[in-house]
């Protein structure tokens, strides 16, 4: 069972990861009815609890230095093109491993009781497996192409979940958005793979693995890995939601909310950022395409913030906070700090999810309210759901010793150390922006008075404990996971070093001093934002937000009308070639061309038959003609 | 004496006049009589290349062509008087029905 | 012009003029009886050439047998109407026999026969000799032949049996 070679060493054990919640999907896609909607929802959440087991337990077995690689079967076999369908365990594989299984597994049990009364359910548990599942050889796969088929397969299950209730053709529409604008990023995506293999294939190196690409890339000029990384990172923007194209992931809460947490929280739109830590010897060799990236990344999380600022649905506003949040993990990337960009991925999952199935827990309590308008003095009814909104409200505003803390600072002081100052002006700015919304968001959900509506009122109640205790078990991550990645006047950082394999030694640029500093300017500009926000909102007595009628409010209210100028600019223009093709070209040229080549046949077929006369003495004639021509030749022959 | 040329081609007249006559008669039993002028006019072919060639192999093809014929006339016949009894008529520009 | 050449061309614009007959005149009667003659002068020919043997044949089997055979259809079916005729079919098929007609006669008298005929025996076209060749080198189509007409005879019968039969 475990064989080794140097460093990598065989493990059958690995394939069971994603194997076991594709086989309870498929058990529930066959027998979903057959076993009842609750023992359907028991057994997805077994699968996925087998699947975070198997998964903890490669984490303990695994060496710091060391790659597990578990072979299925040879894919593609062409020439010396191999492509396997084998998966690895390395450092970096296995923290998002426990991301996925661990987080995943909560959130499936926060949907026993979330989707309780749903019809769906057991068809919920079928897409939230397959999910799993791709989400899984998307992080377990040895090489590109693997990935690109967990990448596929994870747009697939967003598809699928996000028009859930497709009776609504509204949610269907959004389900669409999210398929179509991911598949424009996947084009990107694709035309990078094409280029990377021919490209390498012209050097006489044709793979796709990963530990293959790491020793020969080098070999390629610099010009064809800017391209490269640039086709790569444009996929990333789609997967991620970064501009420009971040457009889907709001639209994607129309969606059940147990989905918002895992998969536009935790870890579909986390794969953009581990496509390029996991590519990051790659991405390290085109100083163009990092910058690209930071600047996006940077951009992107301001962005976002700013429209988060006005939003009054309470899911929107954490949609428009995740595009945020992975703008910041880009920029990280961006300035080349992997390591820190997995950290905040990893502490994000914990504090975002979190906040989702928080969200959804004041949804279920209020019968399906999500107008944040319509809430308030939520504290005293809920109380689980209050303080552990809480934990994750202070984690994610960046407060000292939560996890977003850790994560946060990191980022802004490796885009500080590496001389990228606007860049990291902005983050700070984001970071201001972030506490503010946030709080807002707490001040409205759950002080105050109850501003809901009386059916609201009457339905209002605590959410029981298979939902809350997915609640608290990630707020203690919220608070505690950071603690790996503490900074060096600390207590240092334990994820650095386990990361190191693969990304390096950490660099430490500038002195303890810049550090310490850099992190108080940021706990300084979040007091900031907490105080204005409780200014606005907090204090007792203080107006709701009624809105008003300045152009910056209504700007972000309407998010930069970005969704109407791509309808204009592109939708539209796309649509009237559609129909130019469908109604114009399609029947009369295509149409044409084939019935007209039938119509010539059944022409000359109209004329040749009047050959056929049916008298015996006519085609007797015809018997001399050709004998006829037949002497005229032989005769011309003397 | 004769040269073969003369035979060979009173052979092909005759052919020719015996091909008139199956592409325009409208009696079938015309049509037949003008098939055996036609291989007449190749016996008449074979018998004198036989003379002239000194084999006896041309005479024996004009008597096998005469035992085909002979069967091929009973044949004949024997389908006309078939098309009679159901048509009542003997011309051929009235039997169309693979026409078009 | 020696004896035998004037023979033959009497006898060949008889025989051409027997056979546009067959074929020109209206009544099939008649038509038949040209054909007759025709036959007749062929076989004189036949004979002509030292093929005795088929030329008595040809009186016998052809000329006697099948026109006779000929002459019982037509007696039998009795066709009264008189025909038909197409103007444009009949130029156009007798423009084509013409053409056929020149065609072969163009192609036919080029052929190099200078040379008289090779001498022949007394026994040349006779019985013996038609009898050597025919049981001798050609007794498989023989067989056959006898074969294929014991299939006409069949065919005949089964085809010209009134239906009531069945």
């Amino acid at each position: 069972m475990v064989s080794s070679e140097t460093g990598i060493v065989g493990y059958d054990l690995l394939r069971w990861i994603p194997l076991i919640p594709l086989l309870g999907s498929v058990i529930n896609i066959f027998f979903g009815p057959a076993l009842g909607r609750k023992n359907a929802g028991a057994l997805g959440c077994a699968a996925v609890g087998a699947s975070c087991a198997i998964a903890f337990y490669v984490f303990f077995q695994l060496p710091a230095a060391g790659i597990f690689r578990d072979v299925i079967y040879t894919w593609i076999d062409s020439g010396s093109f191999i492509v396997n369908l084998s998966f690895q365990a390395d450092a970096l594989t296995a923290v998002m491993l426990l991301i996925v299984t661990g987080i995943g597994f909560l959130i499936h049990v926060y949907s026993l009781g979330y989707m309780g009364h749903d019809e769906g359910e057991a068809r919920f548990f079928v897409y939230l497996n397959l999910f799993i599942f791709f989400m899984l050889v998307l992080v377990m796969a040895d090489n590109l192409l693997l990935l690109f088929v967990g990448w596929e397969g994870v747009g697939l299950c967003s598809y699928l979940l996000i028009g859930f209730w497709y009776e609504d053709v509204n949610n269907t529409i959004a389900g669409n958005k999210a398929f179509i604008v991911n598949r424009i990023g996947d084009l990107g995506f694709i035309l990078g793979i094409f280029l990377l293999v021919t490209e390498l294939g012209r050097q006489g190196i044709w793979t796709l693995d990963f530990a293959e690409l790491q020793k020969h890339v080098q070999i390629l000029s610099p010009a064809t890995i800017g391209l490269i990384t640039l086709l790569l990172f444009v996929g990333a923007t789609g997967k991620s939601a970064q501009i420009p194209l971040f457009v889907w992931l709001p639209d994607a809460m129309a969606g059940p909310t147990p989905v918002s947490a895992l998969i536009h929280a935790a870890t579909m739109v986390t794969a953009g950022v581990y496509m390029t830590a996991r590519l990051h010897f790659l991405f390290s060799l085109a100083p163009a395409t990092m910058s690209l990236i930071a600047w996006t990344g940077a951009a992107t999380a301001v962005f976002a913030a700013t429209i988060a600022l006005t939003q009054n649905d309470i899911k929107k506003v954490l949609a428009y906070s995740t595009v945020s949040q992975l703008g910041y993990m880009f920029l990280a990337v961006g300035v080349g700090a992997f390591s820190a960009a997995i950290f905040h991925v990893f502490t994000h999952a914990f504090f975002k999810a979190c906040l989702f199935l928080g969200a959804g827990s004041v949804i279920h309590a209020l019968a399906g309210e999500q107008n944040m308008r319509k809430m308030g003095g939520l504290k005293a009814h809920m109380p689980k759901t209050y303080w552990t909104y809480v934990i994750a409200t202070l984690a994610i505003a960046g407060i000292p010793l939560t996890a977003g803390f850790f994560s946060k600072d990191l980022i802004l002081w490796q885009a500080f150390s590496h001389g990228a100052y606007v860049l990291w002006g902005v983050g700070l700015v984001t970071a201001a922006m972030t506490a503010f919304y946030m709080f807002r968001q707490l001040f409205l959900v759950f002080h105050g008075e109850c501003r809901a509506d009386a059916h609201a009122q009457a339905h209002l109640h605590e959410s029981p404990a298979v939902m809350t205790w997915p609640l608290i078990l990630l707020a203690i991550g919220s608070v505690f996971t950071g603690w790996l990645g503490a900074p060096e006047y600390l207590w240092g950082s334990r994820w650095d070093h386990w990361l190191e394999a693969i990304f390096g030694r950490a660099e430490h640029h500038g002195s303890m001093a810049a550090e310490i500093t850099v992190t108080l300017l940021t706990i300084a500009v979040v007091a900031v934002g907490i105080y204005w926000a409780y200014a606005k909102y907090g204090t007792a007595g203080a107006r709701i937000d009624e809105g008003s009628e300045n152009l910056i409010y209504r700007l972000s209210l309407n998010k930069y009308y970005i969704d109407e100028l791509y309808d204009f600019v592109f939708v539209r223009p796309f649509t009237v070639c559609s129909r130019v093709l469908a109604q114009w070209i399609d029947p009369w040229v295509i149409d044409g061309t084939v019935n007209g080549i039938a119509a010539i046949a059944r022409g000359m077929s109209w004329v040749t038959r009047g050959l056929q006369t049916g008298n015996v003495q006519h085609y007797a004639a015809g018997f001399l003609v050709g004998a006829l021509a037949l002497l005229a030749y032989y005769i011309g022959q003397f | 004496m004769v040269p073969l040329n003369y035979y060979l081609i009173l052979s092909a007249i005759v052919f020719a006049i015996g091909v008139i006559g199956v592409l325009t008669r409208r009696n079938l039993i015309v049509v037949l009589m003008s098939i055996e002028l036609m291989l007449n006019a190749v016996n008449l072919t074979f018998i004198a290349f036989s003379r002239f060639l000194g084999s006896m192999e041309g005479q024996v093809a004009v008597f096998f062509v005469m035992a085909v014929a002979a069967a091929e006339a009973v044949i004949g016949l024997a389908i006309i008087i078939s098309v009679y009894r159901h048509r009542q008529s003997l011309d051929p520009q009235e039997m169309q029905l693979l026409k078009w | 012009m020696d004896a035998p050449t004037l023979t033959f061309l009497a006898l060949a614009t008889l025989l051409v003029v027997s056979s546009l007959l067959v074929v020109l005149l209206p009544n099939v009667v008649h038509g038949a009886m040209a054909l007759v003659t025709a036959l007749l002068i062929i076989s004189v020919f036949f004979v002509m050439l030292q093929a005795p043997m088929v030329g008595v044949l040809q009186v016998l089997v052809y000329a006697g047998a099948i026109m006779v055979l000929f002459l019982f259809v037509i007696m039998f079916l009795n066709p009264a109407a008189p025909e038909r005729s197409h103007r444009v079919w009949l130029g156009f098929a007798g423009l084509l026999a013409v053409l056929l007609g020149a065609l072969l006669t163009a192609m036919l008298i080029k052929t190099e026969t200078a040379a008289d005929p090779i001498a022949s025996t007394d026994l040349f076209g006779s019985p013996e000799m038609l009898a050597k060749s025919l049981f001798g080198d050609f007794v498989l189509p023989f067989e056959i032949a006898s074969i294929l007409l014991l299939v006409a005879i069949v065919g005949a019968v089964v085809l010209a049996l009134r239906e009531r039969r069945l």
